[in-house]
């Protein structure tokens, strides 16, 4: 998507923003909310806010740039007076940048406009714009400057670039959702990771990796299993090399999620390896009622006696007294993940930072800690010896608090949850979705199984569950999230209008199968033909409620009714099913309510034996594959 | 031009006609039993090797070896029991527990810029990258059969053989392409190799000759045998010399075609054939083929392996008649010299070929060869 068209959906999503307002005030919506709504300030205008997600210093420590990813800029700053030097702009979305070996270079990843703009760290400008995969999220380059890899999420690949063309010289196979990556300190390998899960079998655990690459050779040598892990986010080494530290949300799906008083949905995770610990170690952050919701960033202090991680849903950054950790992974090898006394042995303090605290960096003495807090537009100085946050740093922006952004901290936070266990970010990663099935409901272990549908452009696609039990946005996220989920007090109106118009207001991330300008290829014509079809290859007519458009209508690709298509299983209260939007389907398996089906070949190979869900089994396999190709433009 | 046309004719009669191409000549060749003295003087240079020959009792996962490929110091043996990695003079077997799509892996192929290995099954196509193994069957993807006889990497595309069909993976945008009667001159859907390069793909369509797909221009040819589906030989070099193909390398812009009748060369304007009649080839059965260069090639026969130079052959195999190790050279005159060796490969039926280095490791029916270079 272009910035333009990401704007235009802003836009969109504000102008609806403005007309809930407008109902609102009207009584068309709880009379309350509007109360509390003007009782408190927040204005229904679209603000553009700078949330900034990563932080660098320059090589020699006198700048500090600043990824912020609302107002797509590079911000910056000197780095002792954090006065502002000047805002450069990047590319759409940018969640990833890094520095060129010698300082002269900074790389940003433009995750929606499948760019990487490279700036010229002296003239302050970008000087190229190069294409990389689909949503670069992470870039490198080696200490010889002879590569840049970037991590692609959607395509799950690490691109390898000439660092001093841009050309693409070949794709490195990476887990699904490649987002993050570090290089060790010698500069020998990149540890990629990963914020989507890589496929298991149906209703087994969930497993990612770190994807190990030489990179003088620029190939992939290893990848360090993460079993239980389905969410990685950064990497950081101790100087020495020695030690590796990957921070990791390890969900426990497998459990129905209403159980949250029981004893959690996720743990927040470490994963140790390196020389120091041997095989990986799994090792909890949490602690009961103190827990470390969502680790993302990760920096080791030079004399390798601290660690630092944030944790986005408990605004906290936990700090870690490195040696006692690595003698506590020595003794319990394997995983403590689910040992709540764990953390006691090695984490040494829990500094409150701003809303969503993600990005760090150490200044070059070690002496300080930089956080940026994404949805509160700060950054917090914390003294590394007192653990104590030091100042707290306001970027340039607007000083009032939006209806959308209001709503984005609320659904970022955990603060709402059962001791604080989880936000709707932990399903809902980047707002998005997970890969992952939950076992939601508490009717027993294994029942009524279902997929988690991301959340992209939803307005227009009520009902919500896959039985279709929730008629609006208000019961999906107020009385269910409130009761089942969070087992904790209902949202005041205030916050659930202002999470509601957040989630109403998400635009789909651009999709990377379809033209520009819309138009189909011959592939995706032939598979739209069969889309749209009424009649079979035998001349036979297709029952109406039996052909793809009937049920995937619309722009949505759902006509927003409910159909038993055969796939009810055992495990399942019921088999008549919610018909889900297609938006932007190519990335979101697994498919089915269930996620029985890992990809979209095996909806038809394998769970349309009897022609209920389409009719299908008339056509060959070069059509069943024009038919996905075409499925994979919505 | 009537005047040779008729002169050819007459040739082909007195020579070859009524003749199957599988048949070998009625008189066997005589047979010189050459000194090491008079093999330094008068035999034409033909590589020597010394085979080391891996089996199940020494960690390869089966006897049986369908395919072999080289990547650097490690070796992927494909079996009838499982993935065989020989790297550190060790064995590592790779099964279905790890991912593989089936035990049987009839075909091997290195994305030589990844590093990543493509392994055919007899139940899909599996990705080895890094130790993850992900598979592609026809259930789960848009292959368009599991028996994947062939399997060629180039660029960001991966070419496939298929008991059904072609088909190819573009790894950028995930899109599968399948090429079957409906789309392509293919008479027959049973596909048993590929070679694919950045500018011609060719496919051994087994009995429907030899397809080739322009990349540039993006369009379909078809190779078939002159002669038809006959086993008659009436215009040798007009042609491919039989439908059954088998196996195929597009090296050096030449293409070396296997069949189970003869073998074939093709420079882009001229066939050149080899039967057994004619030249060093132990049998026209012939299971692999894999071209050196322009010139030279290596086969992959039921009776042993062999290798052309571009004028002499060399055979390495197991005695037919007694077992014991054996090395014929045949020059250009048609001369075959006996070469005293001690050992050889592992056994006749040869079913994969691949090089490292001045070494060559072949796949055969029962174990794996590694023929060390002897200077």
């Amino acid at each position: 998507m272009t910035k333009r068209r990401h704007n235009a959906a802003f836009a969109g999503a504000s102008a609806f923003a403005l007309l809930t307002v407008v109902l609102l005030t009207f009584g068309v919506l709880s009379v309350r909310s509007v109360r509390a709504s003007v009782a408190t300030g927040r204005t229904g205008e679209r603000l553009e806010y700078a949330s900034p997600i990563e932080l660098l210093f320059s090589p020699n420590g006198s700048r500090l740039y600043v990824l912020c990813q609302e107002s797509a800029q590079v911000r910056v700053l000197d780095a002792k007076s954090f006065v502002p030097i000047k805002n450069i702009a990047v590319g759409a979305v940018p969640r990833g940048f890094s520095l060129s070996p010698e300082g002269d270079r900074l790389f940003v990843a433009n995750s929606w406009d499948d760019t990487l703009s490279v700036i010229d760290t002296k003239l302050l400008e970008v000087t190229a714009t190069w294409p990389v995969g689909a949503e670069p999220s992470g870039v490198v380059e080696d200490r010889g400057g002879k590569h840049l890899f970037v991590a692609n999420r959607i395509s799950n690949d690490v691109a390898v670039l000439d660092a001093q063309t841009g050309a693409e010289e070949k794709r490195l196979a990476a887990g699904r959702g490649a987002s993050y990556i570090t290089a060790s300190p010698d500069g020998s390998k990149l540890y990629v990771t990963h914020v989507y899960p890589n496929a298991t079998a149906h209703r087994t655990a969930p497993a990612s990796e770190i994807t190990v690459i030489d990179t003088s050779r620029a190939v992939v040598v290893d990848r360090i299993t993460l079993p239980y892990v389905a969410h990685g986010f950064h990497v950081a080494f101790s100087p020495d090399g020695r030690l590796g530290v990957a921070a990791n949300l390890h969900p426990k799906n497998l459990v129905p999620l209403a159980h949250l008083e029981h004893g959690g949905a996720f743990a927040d995770t470490l994963t140790l390896f390196g020389a120091d610990v041997g095989k990986p170690v799994e090792l909890p952050l949490d602690e009961l009622e103190r827990y470390a919701v969502r680790p993302f960033g990760i920096a080791v202090t030079p004399d390798k006696t601290k660690m630092f991680i944030t944790c986005g849903g408990s605004e906290l950054v936990t700090v870690v007294d490195v040696p006692r950790l690595i003698r506590f992974a020595r003794a319990h090898p394997g995983t403590s993940a689910q040992d709540m006394s764990a953390s006691a042995n090695y984490v040494v303090g829990r500094i409150a930072v701003g809303h969503d605290p993600r990005g760090v960096a150490l200044t070059r003495d070690g002496s300080k800690l930089l956080v940026a807090n994404r949805l509160e537009d700060t950054i917090s100085v914390i003294d590394v010896k007192s653990n104590r946050v030091a100042s707290t740093i306001a970027l340039l922006g607007p000083n009032k608090m939006s209806v959308l952004r209001h709503g984005e901290q609320t659904f970022y936070e955990a603060k709402h949850s059962f001791q604080g266990q989880i936000g709707c970010a932990n399903c809902h990663i980047d707002s998005t979705f997970d890969g992952l099935q939950w076992d939601l409901e508490p009717d027993g272990f294994g029942r009524d199984v279902v997929d988690n549908r991301p959340i992209e452009a939803v307005k227009g696609t009520e009902p919500f569950k896959w039985n279709g039990g929730n008629p609006n946005l208000p019961t999906e996220c107020g009385p269910r999230t409130e009761k089942y989920f969070w087992r904790a007090e209902n949202y005041d109106n205030l916050t659930l209008t202002d999470l509601v118009l957040y989630v109403r207001s998400l635009p789909p991330r651009p999709n990377r199968w379809r033209s520009p300008g819309g138009e189909l290829t011959p592939t995706q014509e032939r598979g739209h033909a069969l889309f749209v079809r009424s009649v079979d290859k035998f001349g036979n007519a297709i029952p109406e409620t039996n052909r793809c458009v009937f049920c995937h209508s619309g722009s949505q690709g759902t006509n927003q009714q409910s159909f038993d298509v055969g796939t009810q299983k055992t495990t399942d209260n019921a088999g008549v099913l919610d018909t889900p939007q297609l938006t932007n389907i190519a990335i979101t398996g697994p498919y089915l309510h269930d996620g029985s089906a890992p990809t979209l070949e095996q909806i038809w190979t394998v769970f349309n034996l009897e022609d209920k869900h389409g009719r299908t089994n008339d056509l060959t396999k070069d059509e069943l594959n024009d038919l996905i190709e075409y499925l994979r433009t919505r | 031009m009537k005047v040779i046309v008729t002169i050819a004719l007459m040739a082909t009669l007195l020579g070859t006609a009524g003749r199957s191409a599988g048949q070998v000549n009625a008189v066997p060749p005589r047979v010189h039993h050459a000194t090491a003295a008079v093999a330094k003087t008068s035999l034409p240079a033909m590589p020597r090797f010394r085979f080391e020959n891996f089996t199940s009792a020494n960690g390869l996962p089966d006897d049986h070896v369908f395919s072999v490929l080289v990547d650097g110091n490690r070796i992927w043996a494909g079996t009838e029991n499982g993935l065989g990695l020989y790297e550190n003079h060790q064995w590592k077997t790779f099964t279905t527990k790890d991912g593989l799509a089936h035990r049987a892996v009839l075909s091997l192929a290195l994305d030589k810029r990844t590093g990543d290995v493509w392994a055919g099954t007899m139940g899909g196509l599996s990705r080895i990258s890094g130790g993850r193994i992900d598979t592609y069957t026809q259930m789960n993807s848009g292959l368009s059969n599991d028996v994947v006889y062939g399997v060629s990497v180039e660029s960001e595309n991966v070419w496939v053989a298929t008991a059904a069909g072609a088909s190819k993976l573009d790894l950028r945008s995930g899109q599968w392409s399948l090429y079957n009667e409906r789309n392509t001159p293919m008479a027959e859907i049973w596909v048993y190799g590929v070679s694919a390069t950045p500018t011609k793909v060719y496919y051994a369509v087994w009995g429907s000759g030899v397809l080739e797909y322009d990349q540039k221009k993006k369009l379909w040819d078809k190779y078939d045998d002159p002669d038809g589906e006959t086993e008659m030989v009436l215009f040798k070099d007009q042609g491919l010399i039989h439908e059954i193909t088998t196996s195929l390398s597009y090296v050096d812009n030449i293409l070396w075609v296997a069949t189970y009748f003869g073998n074939s060369r093709y420079d882009g304007r001229y066939w050149h054939n080899f039967l057994t009649k004619d030249s060093g080839l132990p049998s026209n059965f012939t299971n692999v083929i894999k071209g050196v260069d322009a010139n030279r090639a290596w086969f992959g026969t039921d009776k042993g392996l062999a290798y052309y130079d571009g004028v002499n052959w060399a055979v390495y195999r197991p005695s037919l008649s007694t077992g014991k190790p054996e090395m014929t050279i045949r020059d250009v005159k048609g001369k075959i010299s006996s070469v005293a060796v001690s050992t050889a490969p592992a056994h006749n039926y040869v079913l994969g070929i691949d090089f490292q280095g001045s070494d060559i490791w072949v796949a055969t029916a029962k174990g794996l060869s590694h023929g060390i270079h002897q200077p």
